[in-house]
């Protein structure tokens, strides 16, 4: 199930053997995943099986003890992520919000959203002191694309707000928006739906669609609520101590019983 | 709220400006006599202690508190009055354009444009008023004075200066005083050794301390937090003893007899001075050259001011913003980490290098204890009390701790700890700074008539 990666060019990510020991810990242990192009694929797993370690290797924060990680932004080209930084994974098309969230909370709506265009913007020093047509002409379409992205996702009337002012549902989902701001190719969503109410999670399940419909993109998401996982997910992949012990399509994976003992403790 | 509170207040929509301003009138009165009480406190020793040069002994002045406190209170609740109604108006505006979203299909392509402008109306106006008015102080007032508001303008520059570094990007300097050194050094020696002039050495010297920003920056972009502070602190004192202990810098004794800054090589006090004097346009003793430099300060505060408003609100300037914010996000968001830190730090040490020679060319004579680890204490308490991040605050900030010692020279045993007393005090009362920093607003203005 892990080895095709190279024939087969449905896919957008693949990992293979990824490892990670801290210390002692083995916190992933030969995992092998696969994620197909404009599909949702979803992450479960207990508390402390690995999985926010798991976005922490693809997205570059940790460097995986071994294994590989491949990327396909293209279904003709393949990119490794292994070893390349934060910045550059981003710039290069993988885009994630955090489980606890992480805005720039004394900044504006609108300048994170603004902070998330810095790779396509140009404008350096001297465009900033000396702000030259081309430097306004910059700041004004990306502003105007900012704006236009607030909009479309509901945000446009807190734009001028500090980000900590927003009620916690709308942070949630300005960070999404965020990531979707550095035009992605894949969108890693932590625990989106922590937090939220039942009402709000609905939302968030229609969010998650719109977006991968509009901006034309895959989302990894790792989610604790069962009924989202259950609803928005075409496949699921379940970790527990590092490993993963099973994936499939939802419904499968509601009937395995290794996953229910790992959910449920032995019998 | 210019661009100010927008965020924070709400205002009912639909109720004049008056009513809203009586109806607040109680809260009103509540916050001027607030800001009465801080002005009477910090300007206590400036408006009630004369030192009496005869006898060496300090006058007070009671008598002239509740003038002053009158004064303060009629003029806050103006000013107040004034500030509310130029915001009203703007708020209103604002609502009006966010609020209406226009429908999605009513938009083509680039069918709407979000234009960012300052708030406040009349703002140029306002600026060149002021303007003016510094202009003309060095034909009023004496020699002396005309001193502390060079070291006052060149306390906003080093303040404005760190505050990207600290302010902007939140990486805490403790060692900004080196890079003042390396400035004022540069022109120091350049001019004593080769005979440069001030304005050759004036881009040498920021040269100077933007390639040490970049050398103290490369080690150092691990760390952060107090880490960074240590060692960027161990850095400032490197830099003071290698002065000290160095030949070329003549050590302990340092430097003198540096040229003050030229002007097409006209001797000032020779030919203009004896004409503005005649004219009762200058006070007797005033050294033109000092009346320079007073000039070239303005305009370099000026600079800095647009510069840093600029950087701020700039792609290089939110990458450092969000470097502050949260540095695992702001290198999710694509933005790569080390330049961001890199550049905050260079350009930084950029203004202090300028600073630097502008005071070298000042005071003539500079030794290694200009440049101690208080004067770095100095410049970050400037920041921290005027308000990290926010140029008036630092503007203010730097106002105020330059010209508080003067006024303290009375007590000079006493200085630093009322100093220490007011850093508690402002930490308490008003932990964001004087003037807390703001971010722009950006007004959405749908396109009209876009129709052929
Ligand atoms: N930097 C680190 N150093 C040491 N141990 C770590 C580090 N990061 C994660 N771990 C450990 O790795 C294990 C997996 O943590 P991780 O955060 O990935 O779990 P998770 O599946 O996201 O759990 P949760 O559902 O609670 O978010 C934990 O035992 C954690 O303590
Ligand atoms: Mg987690």
């Amino acid at each position: 199930m892990m080895t095709g990666q190279l024939e087969d060019n449905k896919l957008v990510l693949a990992t293979l053997g990824v490892s990670i020991i801290f210390g002692g810990l083995t916190a992933l242990d030969n995992v092998n995943f696969e994620m197909e192009r404009d599909s949702i694929t979803t992450l479960i797993g207990p508390n402390g099986a690995g999985k926010t370690t798991f976005f922490n290797c693809l997205t570059g924060i940790y460097k995986p003890t071994s294994g590989t990680i491949n990327y396909y932004p293209t279904p003709e080209k393949l990119t490794s992520l292994i070893g390349l930084a934060p910045d550059r994974i981003t710039t290069i098309g993988l885009a994630r919000t955090f489980q606890n969230i992480r805005l720039f909370n004394n900044l504006t709506v609108l300048e994170n959203i603004l902070i998330a265009c810095h790779s396509r913007m140009k404008a350096g020093l001297l465009g900033a002191l000396f702000r030259d047509s081309k430097t306004r002409a910059e700041e004004k379409a990306m502003a105007d694309y900012s704006y236009s992205l607030l909009e479309q996702y509901g945000l446009a009337k807190s734009a001028n707000h500090l980000a900590k002012n927003l009620p916690y549902g709308d942070q949630r989902r300005l960070e999404i928006v965020r990531a979707l701001a550095t035009r992605p190719v894949i969108l890693l969503l932590d625990e989106p739906a922590a937090g939220l109410n039942n009402q709000e999670t609905k939302d968030l399940d229609a969010f998650i669609r719109l977006i991968r419909d509009k901006e034309k993109l895959s989302v990894l998401l790792i989610e604790h609520d069962m009924s989202l996982v259950m609803s928005v997910s075409e496949k699921v992949y379940v970790m527990e101590y590092g490993r993963v012990i099973a994936s499939g399509p939802p419904e499968e994976i509601q009937k395995d019983p290794k996953v229910i003992k790992a959910y449920l403790g032995e019998e | 709220m210019s661009i100010n509170h927008s965020k924070e207040t709400h205002y009912p929509a639909k109720e004049s400006f008056l009513s809203s301003f009586f109806r607040s009138l109680t809260e009103e009165i509540k916050a001027a006599l607030v800001a009465t009480l801080w002005f009477c406190f910090l300007t206590l020793p400036l408006v009630c202690f004369r030192i009496n040069a005869n006898t060496q002994k300090i006058d007070y002045l009671w008598e002239r508190l509740p003038k002053v406190a009158i004064i303060a209170f009629v003029a806050t609740l103006i000013w107040r009055f004034l500030r509310k109604r130029l915001s009203f108006s703007h708020v209103k505006d604002t609502l009006d354009e966010v609020s209406g979203p226009p429908p999605d299909e009513a938009r083509g392509p680039g069918g709407s444009w979000v234009t960012y402008l300052m708030a406040a109306k009349h703002k140029k106006l306002y600026a060149i008023l002021a303007l003016a008015f510094l202009v003309t102080i060095p034909f009023w007032v004496s020699p002396y004075v005309v001193m502390i508001l060079i070291t006052a303008l060149i306390y906003i520059c080093l303040g404005l200066g760190l505050n990207i570094v600290v302010g902007v990007s939140g990486l805490l300097n403790l060692g900004y005083v080196a890079f003042y050194a390396i400035g004022a050094y540069t022109y120091a020696l350049l001019n004593h050794s080769f005979g440069l002039s001030f304005w050759i050495c004036l881009p040498l010297g920021a040269l100077t301390a933007t390639t040490l920003g970049l050398l103290l920056g490369l080690p150092i972009l691990r760390l952060s937090g107090d880490y960074l502070a240590i060692v960027t602190l161990g850095f400032g004192e490197i830099i003071r003893l290698v002065l000290t202990n160095a030949n070329f810098t003549n050590g302990p004794s340092g430097i003198g007899g540096i040229a003050p800054p030229g002007l097409f090589g006209i001797n000032l006090n020779a030919t203009v001075k004896p004409f503005l004097v005649n004219l009762h346009l200058m006070h007797k003793d005033m050294d033109l050259n000092k009346v320079l430099i007073f000039f070239i300060m303005l305009l370099m505060v000026i600079l800095t001011i647009i510069c840093v408003f600029r950087l701020e609100n700039s792609r290089l300037g939110r990458a450092w913003l969000a470097l502050r914010e949260d540095e695992v996000a702001c290198q999710a968001m694509g933005i790569n980490r080390t330049k961001a830190k890199l550049t905050a730090f260079a350009i930084g040490s950029t203004w202090a290098g300028l600073a630097g020679v502008v005071f070298a060319s000042q005071i003539t004579f500079i030794n290694p204890s200009n440049f101690t680890f208080m004067q770095s204490v100095m410049i970050l308490s400037i920041v921290v009390l005027g308000g990290m991040g926010s140029i008036p605050g630092v503007i203010v900030g730097a106002i105020v701790l330059t010209l508080l010692p003067e006024y303290l020279r009375g007590f000079a045993n006493y200085r630093m700890l009322l100093f220490g007393l007011l850093m508690v005090l402002m930490m308490v009362f008003r932990p964001g700074g004087l003037i807390q920093s703001t971010r722009q607003v950006y007004i959405h203005k749908p396109l009209e008539n876009k129709e052929p």
